[in-house]
């Protein structure tokens, strides 16, 4: 008999879990945000190092679930060689799949169709986008700071936490 | 030494009767019959306390201290039973001492904002301790923001306990404030505060303890407390949300100016000057939450007919063999003292690999109702090493089956993970 919470672990995020990618911080990456979830105390931080408008390389350091790490794990597969525009664009279809919304047919989800199923659990999509959100703040400031808005305050290195 | 642990029903108290005034316990959830291990956030609430509300509404209610017609004077009196009723309950000279507010956090923000704004200067101190919830931390560090008042923190030891090693160094004749936590709502550790703030009062400074946690678990008395302010909430307590208590000595009461200003709190207004009613209605502006201030006087009752005394030995055991059963897996840890003598009954725990969200998420899967996080006590998780934990708490309605309960689903945790 299969487990209820087999459709919210799949054997794809557990094996993400236990073995998260992109977890070495970037020595010169181009721009650093954090992400937390207040209501557990789980915290992350995402770094880009863009090149020519591409993500060449990008690193998660996250403390959290089996779903943030997971996901965490792999938006640093699939964003690696994205324009920043294909990067925002991937990270809005995933808020859709979270929020039970058509993702664009476009997009190949890969791994990440495995959190699909973290949809039906409400309060655990926090968990899933919180790299997301991170990722998707990181590419807005980049852009900002490089169309010389000096408000902006870029971070490129992580931070003890 | 007889092992007494896996006895069937707890001797003190008749946990299978308590549970028929409970119909929530009764309920499945997620298939499964609900294990409800959550009552340090809030606990269930009998049929007699929900009762008290509908009746109040079908009978009685009219707003209080305002009507001149019989029934406000009904609504006004069962409102004032409450009042008198938690006096008695923690041991309070006179109700002038009882201000309702809406919850514990509530209170402690009235002592920040009244007495502190009045009473602090650049300098002075106040003195907490590292295992406090936000709520006895965050009004502190802004009244100390505001006033240039310094805020002291009492270290906690390896066993989860108060580090009093350095205590002559932290309370001081610069001490103005001493605010502790009775009982820790993450480790559950009960803390002997009657001495630290008897030493206070010799230094002249002013005591206030947290009871939200150690209210609905062990008797209070708040003059063998030695404290000046106590602060609750009826919903942990059997009653229900909306409804905290502040007790504050009434000398001291009496010279702290009002914290919000309406109706209900004034003597006389004109536009020029105000002056203010007597206690405790001048801590008690607008109309109050009538009806669960009222049914909080059915848990009190409720609490009272069982016994703290009884309820405190009931959860020693269940705490007990909890702490018992959770020790037999050494891929789990187990935070704050193992000696259910000066223990409550919250326990938090880690498992080894796992993260507390998924812990719980997974135990609900089995019916098991537990927090994960930090509870807010972000200070006391660093101080722990941890980012979160997961808390089980025993209430009068658990049993030792609902801990073995927990365990299984853990022992399935462990496998479901593959660990």
């Amino acid at each position: 008999m299969s487990h209820p919470l087999e459709a919210l672990y799949r054997d794809i995020i557990l094996d993400h879990y236990r073995a998260p990618r992109g977890v070495e911080p970037l020595k010169c990456a181009d721009v650093c945000t954090r992400g937390s979830n207040p209501s557990c105390g789980d915290e992350l931080q995402v770094q880009l190092k863009i090149v020519d408008g591409k993500i060449a390389d990008s690193s998660v350091k996250a403390r959290g679930c089996a779903i943030s790490i997971a996901s965490s794990s792999m938006l640093t597969e699939v964003i690696e060689g994205m324009t920043l525009d294909e990067a925002v664009d991937f990270g809005e279809n995933i808020r859709k799949m979270m929020h039970g919304q058509e993702v664009s047919k476009d997009i190949d989800l890969g791994d990440l169709d495995a959190l699909k199923g973290v949809r039906n659990f409400p309060v655990r999509v926090k968990c899933a986008m919180l790299a997301w959100v991170a990722m998707l703040d990181a590419i807005r400031k980049y852009r900002d700071s490089e169309a010389g808005d000096a408000n902006i305050q870029i971070t490129t290195e992580e931070t003890e936490t | 030494m007889t092992d007494n642990t896996n006895k069937a029903p707890s001797q003190t108290l008749d946990v299978a009767r308590i549970r028929q005034d409970f119909p929530i316990l009764g309920r499945t959830m997620n298939d499964k019959p609900l294990v409800f291990l959550d009552s340090a956030a809030s606990s269930q609430k009998p049929n007699q306390v929900v009762e008290a509300i509908s009746n109040y509404y079908q009978n009685h209610h009219a707003n209080v201290h305002r009507g001149m017609y019989t029934l406000a004077a009904e609504a006004t009196d069962l409102f004032e039973t409450t009042r008198t009723k938690i006096a008695k309950f923690i041991g309070a000279a006179s109700t002038k001492e009882i201000i309702f507010t809406r919850n514990a956090t509530e209170a402690i923000n009235l002592v920040a904002y009244t007495w502190g704004e009045t009473n602090l200067k650049p300098g002075n101190e106040i003195l907490i301790s590292e295992m406090e919830h936000h709520a006895n931390i965050v009004p502190w560090v802004r009244l100390c923001e505001k006033t240039g008042a310094v805020l002291k923190v009492i270290p906690i030891d390896s066993d989860g306990r108060l580090d009093l090693t350095s205590l002559d160094s932290l309370l001081t004749t610069k001490t103005k404030l001493v605010a502790l936590s009775r009982m820790s709502n993450v480790m559950g550790t009960i803390n002997d505060v009657a001495p630290i703030f008897a030493k206070a009062r010799e230094l002249g400074a002013v005591t206030l303890v947290d009871a939200a946690q150690s209210a609905p678990h062990i008797p209070t008395d708040v003059t063998e407390l030695n404290c000046d302010f106590l602060a609750l909430s009826s919903h942990k307590m059997l009653g229900p949300t909306g409804v905290g208590i502040l007790y504050g000595r009434e000398e001291l009461l009496n010279a702290m100016p009002p914290f919000l200003g309406g109706g209900e709190m004034i003597d006389q207004v004109t536009f020029e000057k105000i002056t203010y009613n007597e206690l405790p209605h001048k801590f008690e502006a607008g109309t109050p939450d009538i009806a669960d201030v009222v049914a909080f006087s059915a848990a009190i009752d409720y609490l009272n007919d069982l016994g703290m005394d009884a309820i405190r030995q009931h959860e020693i055991e269940i705490t007990a063999y909890a702490l018992k059963k959770l020790g037999e897996f050494p891929w789990l840890t187990i935070y704050g003292p193992r000696d259910t003598n000066n223990r409550g009954a919250a326990l938090s725990f880690t498992v080894e690999g796992i993260h507390p969200h998924d812990v719980s998420q997974f135990l609900d899967s089995a019916g098991v109702a537990v927090r994960a996080g930090h509870h807010c006590a972000q200070p006391l998780m660093k101080a722990l090493g941890v980012d979160a934990t997961t808390r089980a708490s025993f209430y009068i309605y658990n049993t030792d089956a609902e801990v073995d309960s927990l365990c299984e689903a853990l022992l399935d945790l462990r496998k479901f993970f593959q660990l």
